[in-house]
């Protein structure tokens, strides 16, 4: 007898993009991975409710806490990961919030990147005063900077594989043992590498997060988020009494021994999803199941674009810098060899000369790139952010932000080089410089 | 070949699944938050026949518990342990002497020389695996909380909805 699985087989990120998490519905046989429209499901029989409620057995209650294609996406985001399982959310700052809150108590520490997303930032300004969490920021770039960090109270280091916008490199691997060493999981928001990119539980990170709006929907249609885990961190270490310990909510469950390394993903779905809410809607789990399929093909292309893009800037004698970490000269130029070969992004920053009005007067200028507060979309966007999302700071809070006042931000899409180029030059044309 | 490649073979693995029907579980507590119970629970759920086997007990899930396995009265499948790694090679010894088919060890149950005694005999050994989360990669329902079973495949009518 054959069974499904073929173990000599170890099938390609390509395939898997594809595959993973969609074996054909067996009711019916639809192909595409069907959107189970429901907001809940009719038991079987009351011995089987009390079953799933009770977390005897898999089964689905209620798609504030589980549906089966958002399951689907989870399925696939876990494999692509190279992790044991995810969890999606409404977005990614819910998917963060909630991974964040499922670990931490009340006098907890966490050392995070002060080159996180904006976003990212205020979230985690907001909850460490709301929830009492101490929290640090640190240069990102050295490695003694986290050590130096790490307190007694410390729980968690967090941090960007690709920072947003400035490009940082994170080094996963000697970050991931700062955190090791310290008895505490790496957590790595992969958003704008995508595990085609780069796969930092590789390097050991324990978890990753991800914006899915961004490149793995590709399409700029759906919000959402996603938690993977490892399953590779040790809670049962002593320091983690909320994951470990028998939980109030459950008849005093105690997830990490009963459900091993699933413990954290259980907890994650079944107290803080189920009590927080955030949960992901199937039409666009669905989206984004479709925009993973044709991942690999995308990122190729992005990153291809977006390297020559880059170099093309880079030879204007307008441009006063290029911050592209797959640039050559770029001072993360060992990191993206090591960690990010196939390409180091789609999303950079480079400085106009001009300030805030040349900054301004080159979006007027183009015609493709969409003017707006997105990235990884398959089309090119463009931001100013002294004028837009900035635009309450000072040049001199610009400046800590790393941020000039002439800085654009480019999200380059897949259309074809040359036309993004010639549109550029319209962006240039615009504010009186030489056309090549 | 490393222990954790001969001893958790997808195909070993779905093979005593599908092939199985008596699950005799060495170490089942009667706690129903503990591992071992839910493994009980579910794979009754499933359709096996579960044979509890803890000396400190009389019956669990509704079925008289055996003292130890050299006790039990059927015919066994599998048994399914739930005990200390330094308990395994005798219990791998009961299980061949009782004529079991497979030699099941749970998470964290790790012994070369228990694992080792029971395929010499003939057993399908698994190691540092759960019955219960293998089922529900293979058979049941693990992927409608959003874990990877790996399955990777195109076939249709495998696996419950």
């Amino acid at each position: 007898m054959s069974y499904d699985h073929q173990p000599e087989r170890a099938f390609g990120f390509h395939t898997r993009a594809v595959h993973a998490g969609a074996r054909p519905e067996p009711g019916t046989g639809a192909r595409a991975f069907p959107i189970y429209q429901t907001s809940s499901y009719v038991f079987e029989d009351p011995e089987s409710a009390a079953a799933y409620f009770n977390l005897q057995e898999y089964g689905n209650t209620y798609s504030r806490i589980m549906n089966p294609t958002v399951a689907s996406l989870e399925e696939r985001l876990a494999n692509l990961e190279g992790g044991i399982g995810a969890v999606a959310f409404a977005s990614g700052l819910a998917a963060q919030s909630s991974a964040l809150f499922t670990m931490l108590v009340p006098g907890d520490h966490i050392v995070a990147s002060a080159a996180l997303y904006g976003g990212t930032v205020t979230q985690l300004k907001h909850l460490a005063r709301k929830l009492s969490v101490g929290l640090t920021f640190v240069d990102p770039d050295a490695t003694a900077n986290w050590r130096d960090a790490v307190r007694e109270e410390t729980r968690l280091l967090f941090a960007e594989t690709i920072g947003n916008p400035g490009g940082n490199i994170l080094d996963i691997e000697a970050v991931a043992a700062v955190a090791h060493d310290a008895g505490v999981p790496l957590m790595v928001d992969n958003t704008f590498a995508t595990p085609y990119l780069c796969r930092p539980m590789e390097w050991g990170a324990d978890i990753v997060v991800h914006s899915l709006t961004k490149f793995l929907g590709g399409h700029g249609t759906s919000i959402g988020g996603a938690v993977v885990d490892s399953g590779e961190f040790d809670w049962s270490n002593g320091k983690f009494s909320v994951v470990a310990d028998p939980s109030p909510a459950y008849h005093g469950l105690a997830f990490h021994e009963t459900f091993g390394n699933y413990g954290y993903l259980m907890k994650l779905r079944a107290e803080t999803l189920r009590d927080l809410g955030g949960a992901l809607g199937p039409q666009n789990a669905f989206l984004f199941m479709q925009g993973i399929e044709t991942l690999p093909l995308r990122m190729e292309r992005h990153v291809g674009n977006a390297l020559a893009i880059g170099q093309w800037l880079s030879a204007r004698e307008d441009v006063e810098a290029v911050r592209h970490p797959g640039l050559p000269g770029s001072p993360y130029a060992g990191l993206v060899a090591r960690y990010l070969p196939k390409g180091a992004g789609a999303v950079f920053c480079f400085d106009l000369d001009g300030g805030r009005e040349a900054g301004q007067e080159f979006i007027r200028g183009v015609q493709l790139f969409s003017h707006l507060a997105n990235v990884g979309d398959a089309k090119s966007l463009i931001i100013h952010p002294a004028s837009t999302t900035h635009r309450q700071l000072g040049d001199d809070e610009l400046a800590a932000a790393g941020i000039g006042p002439g800085t654009i931000r480019l999200s380059i899409g897949i259309e074809d080089v040359e036309d993004l180029i010639w549109d550029l030059e319209g962006g240039f044309a615009r504010i009186g410089r030489e056309v090549a | 070949m490393t222990d954790a490649a001969r001893y958790q073979d997808p195909e070993v693995i779905q093979r005593v699944l599908h092939t199985s029907r008596t699950v005799a579980i060495v170490g089942l507590s009667s706690n129903v938050l503990r591992a071992s119970h839910f493994v009980g629970f579910y794979a009754a759920r499933h359709g096996y026949r579960v044979i509890p086997v803890n000396p400190r007990e009389k019956e669990i899930l509704g079925t008289r518990s055996y003292p130890s396995l050299g006790d039990v009265e059927e015919r066994v499948d599998i048994v399914d342990v739930f005990r200390a790694p330094a308990a395994v090679p005798a219990i791998a010894r009961e299980a061949v002497a009782i004529g079991a088919r497979a030699l099941w060890l749970q998470f964290g149950v790790i012994s070369p020389e228990g694992a080792l005694t029971a395929a010499e005999a003939g057993l399908d050994v698994v190691m540092d695996r759960c019955l219960k989360i293998e089922h529900a990669r293979y058979i049941g329902r693990m992927h409608v909380l959003g874990f990877d079973t790996g399955v990777i495949s195109a076939r249709r009518g495998t696996g419950q909805a």
